[in-house]
């Protein structure tokens, strides 16, 4: 009751905090009057299903802006994962041993992803490189590598299991949607409350004070990348396996800037300091919710594109706004 | 005669916390006017609302006469009120022209920047103040002193009516002070105002006109300056009896020497690409080392070079336990640490918590299954605000929102926190006020009878005359001459730092 009364007497409405919240029910109401069929099931799963890789991947850019950081690479990263699970699991070995080939469809890419992780985090840590240049690297030839791996071809995958990545269901939910939550749970806990968070909040909110306390300023930024790559290796699979088909030349396109943007409508600070994981949820579910809107209001793809600007714009603004 | 300034019932709270409350200034149209007053006394939230970083909760704010709405420093600036600040607020990486010139570049016909008349209109403003330096050079190469006259020489250009200088001379030597002096009498006879923020109380009573004071908020008196003596400004200032101050006395480094112990560190030809050439010295378990010299002379940089920051090409620093240290993170598990010189830049985290800003070193030492002890980590804030007098809303409040001197207690807390067996402390006292600075001093002579080494850099010669067991003088990146206290005087020492020594041949 006490409990109840202060969180109460300490909520003010803030535009700066708050915004996203108010835009994503203003978004709702309007399509609960206007958009036919929104409150069906089916809606529900779509919505779920296309925003769980934005989120997935926008958590991860998070970790890295958090760090004063950004990653381009993460549209690329997802092609290469996305490439390489169906030709492990087609290869002569995987279908000599589905169980063993259907695990190793999983684990290598994201390895894989990781590892261009430890090389955007070592670039920009150790070399100095501006992180816009050191993940422009992989930006584009990532997406080469995984079109050369699959000669450019379309791959078509029926696995059940391996689909179940991406149309599996838990108590009637897209089984895609659970593992945000997972993710974001374990993510939360690392920022807010373990020994890494602190120390990656630090180095984003002032790198010079961060080293001087002996805080490893490198590893902690080798780490942000990491993540970030790893979690893109997996919002890459999951792509492959709604598709049942894998086209590196498609997978993860312009997902770098979708990301960025529900970081940003999430209210991380682009110099970093601060990582709001659940904001970054909330941001990819806005940029979703928006897509779908027009799109299913008859509203053309690009006209799509640029109502996303807007909303970047709106994000940033009221950023800004925020002072005593 | 109208007041150029007159700001009344001025009012401010951050986050619930009071600022303000019923403060007022008035200043006339061309007089030199002071501001003193402790940490949190509201000196830089006045200023800010006057130059609209922070926006008033209630009052009025009157220029010559007319009510001033400003919400912008651009706003300020163009109603002819320039501020310097007391952190540098110049971009090191531009030229000296772009940084005086910056958003007020005199234009060509077709819009581009005029660059010929940017840098002669720069030259001709920084002769003003006897400075004559490349303008085209990065503004970065050059020292704080001519960085701090670059940023007053931008807000004198800007045809200012009202010049506020918050710890202008905090980082400048006796000459620069002089000229800077000389320029505030020359804005002062053309008819400018110059409103003076200082912790130097003689800096006011060689400049000032009349002096504000103000305390928890409020403000106390004016008085004309020439009215007034220093006891009864510190009295005010305190709120405290100036008969009670008088017997106090001194600096509160001073105190009861006992015997300094076993060697702890020792530092033998030190050689860097930052400047040292020959540093020698050592530190001993409860004792203050003073490092005395001019501004480059090298104290930061051997500071430096100790905690592992600088790499060195010649010469070592051996610990008692470890043969190198060449990390920050390898120093502090060795039990030492450094409150460095400039807290913006590289002490505090500013959108963090004066919790998280205090346990930021001590990080490892929390650590439990991956994961900060946050319940030993409040017990342990808390310790440390109650015992250091950390004027804050609660261990949450951004140490953004603190003030100077609540912030360097929260720095110094990051270290004493480590139970440090060394603390190199450069300039520790510096842009806090008299109350603050007294409590600061005290705290580390405490410490220091607890056992505690302390490496002391100060251009406050009073401070590290009084404060030092020993003082290591350098001089152009060489350590000289060593004083031993008891028996330095400020004369003793002043000699030691511009005297010609002789360097044996090598």
């Amino acid at each position: 009751m006490s409990m109840a009364s202060t969180v109460c007497s300490q909520f003010r409405f803030d535009p700066a905090r708050h915004g996203a919240l108010a835009a994503l029910v203003v978004i709702l109401c309007f399509n609960l009057i206007v958009t036919p069929n929104f409150l069906h099931t089916q809606t529900l799963f779509v919505n779920i299903s296309q925003v769980a890789t934005i989120a997935i991947v926008a958590m991860g850019m998070t970790i890295v802006i958090a760090t004063g950081g950004i990653d381009l690479s993460v549209g690329a990263i997802m092609a290469l994962s996305g490439a390489l699970a169906p030709l492990i699991f087609l290869s002569p070995f995987g279908l000599a041993n589905p169980g063993l080939g259907l695990a190793a469809a999983i684990i290598i890419p994201i390895l894989a992803a990781l590892c261009c992780g430890i090389f955007n985090g070592v670039m920009v840590s150790y070399f100095n490189v501006q992180p816009i240049v050191a993940t422009l690297i992989f930006f584009i030839s990532g997406r080469g590598l995984a079109q050369v791996l699959t000669n450019g071809n379309l791959q078509t995958i029926s696995n059940p299991s391996f689909s179940y990545l991406g149309t599996g269901k838990i108590l009637g939910l897209p089984f895609q949607g659970w593992l945000v939550l997972a993710i974001a749970l374990v993510l939360w806990w690392l920022v807010t409350r373990s020994m890494f968070g602190r120390q990656l909040l630090a180095v984003g909110g002032n790198e010079r004070a961060a080293r001087l306390s002996g805080i490893p300023v490198e590893r902690v930024k080798i780490g942000a990348y990491v993540i970030c790559a790893g979690l893109s290796g997996l919002a890459g699979l999951i792509v492959v396996a709604i598709n049942s088909a894998s086209d590196a030349a498609r997978i993860g396109s312009l997902m770098e800037l979708d990301a960025i943007a529900a970081a940003v409508v999430g209210g991380t600070l682009l110099q970093g300091g601060r990582a709001p994981i659940f904001g970054a949820i909330l941001g990819a579910v806005i940029i979703q919710l928006v897509k779908y809107t027009l799109l299913a209001n008859g509203v053309a793809d690009e006209v799509a594109l640029i109502a996303k600007a807007a909303i970047i714009i709106g994000a940033v603004y009221l950023q800004q706004g925020r002072r005593d | 005669m109208t007041d150029l300034i007159e700001m009344s019932g001025i009012g401010k709270a951050f986050a619930g916390v009071v600022a303000l409350r019923d403060a007022s200034l008035a200043i006339r149209p061309g007089e030199v006017h002071a501001i003193i007053g402790q940490n949190g006394a509201g000196k830089s939230t006045l200023i800010k609302i006057l130059t609209g970083v922070y926006r008033r909760d209630e009052g009025s704010v009157q220029m010559a006469g007319e009510d001033l709405t400003i919400s912008t420093p651009r706003e300020a600036q163009d109603a002819g009120i320039s501020t310097i600040y007391q952190e540098l607020s110049l971009v090191p990486l531009r030229s000296v022209t772009e940084n005086v010139m910056m958003g007020y570049e005199p234009r060509t016909r077709l819009g581009l920047i005029d660059w010929k008349a940017a840098h002669a209109r720069t030259r001709e403003i920084l002769a003003r103040f006897g400075v004559e330096i490349d303008v085209t050079r990065q503004l970065g190469r050059y020292s704080t002193a001519i960085q701090q006259l670059v940023a007053i020489a931008r807000a004198v250009s800007l045809d200012a009516r009202l010049v506020i200088m918050d710890e202008a001379t905090s980082s400048l030597d006796d000459q620069e002070i002089e000229t800077l002096f000389s320029v505030v009498r020359e804005l002062k006879k053309s008819g400018v105002a110059v409103l003076y923020i200082s912790h130097f109380l003689s800096e006011l009573y060689e400049i000032c006109d009349r002096v504000t004071i103000m305390r928890d908020g409020r403000t106390v008196a004016t008085h004309e300056v020439a009215q007034t003596t220093r006891l009864g400004l510190v009295s005010e200032m305190l709120g405290r009896d100036a008969s009670e101050i008088a017997a106090a006395g001194q600096t509160a480094l001073s105190g009861e020497r006992s015997k300094p112990g076993a060697t702890l560190l020792e530092v033998d030809g030190l050689g860097t690409r930052t400047g040292l050439r020959d540093v020698s010295f050592e530190i001993r378990k409860g004792e203050i080392v003073g490092l005395g010299g001019l501004l480059g002379s090298g104290r930061t940089e051997s500071a430096r070079a100790i905690f592992g920051l600088d790499k060195l090409l010649r010469g070592e620093v051996r610990h008692h336990a470890a043969p190198v240290i060449d990390t920050p993170a390898r120093a502090i598990a060795l039990g030492m640490g450094f409150l460095t010189e400039d807290r913006k830049a590289d002490g505090i985290i500013p959108h963090m918590s004066v919790r998280e800003n205090i346990t930021l070193a001590l990080l490892p030492r929390l650590r439990r299954f991956g994961a900060v002890d946050r319940a030993r980590e409040r017990e342990l804030v808390q310790g440390y605000i109650d015992a250091l007098q950390i004027k804050t809303s609660g261990m949450e409040q951004p140490i953004r929102e603190l003030s100077g001197g609540n912030q360097q207690k929260v720095l110094l807390a990051r270290w004493l926190a480590l139970e440090p067996e060394i603390l190199i402390l450069d300039e520790p006292t510096r842009g806090v006020d008299v109350g603050a600075k007294f409590e600061i001093q005290s705290i580390i002579r405490n410490q220091v009878a607890k056992g505690l080494a302390v490496l002391l850099i100060s251009s406050e010669f009073e401070e590290l005359v009084e404060g030092a067991d020993r003082i290591v003088v350098l001089q152009d990146g060489y350590s000289v001459t060593e004083l031993q206290n008891p028996g330095i005087t400020e004369s003793a020492l002043i000699g030691a730092m511009v005297h010609h020594h002789e360097r044996l041949a090598s």
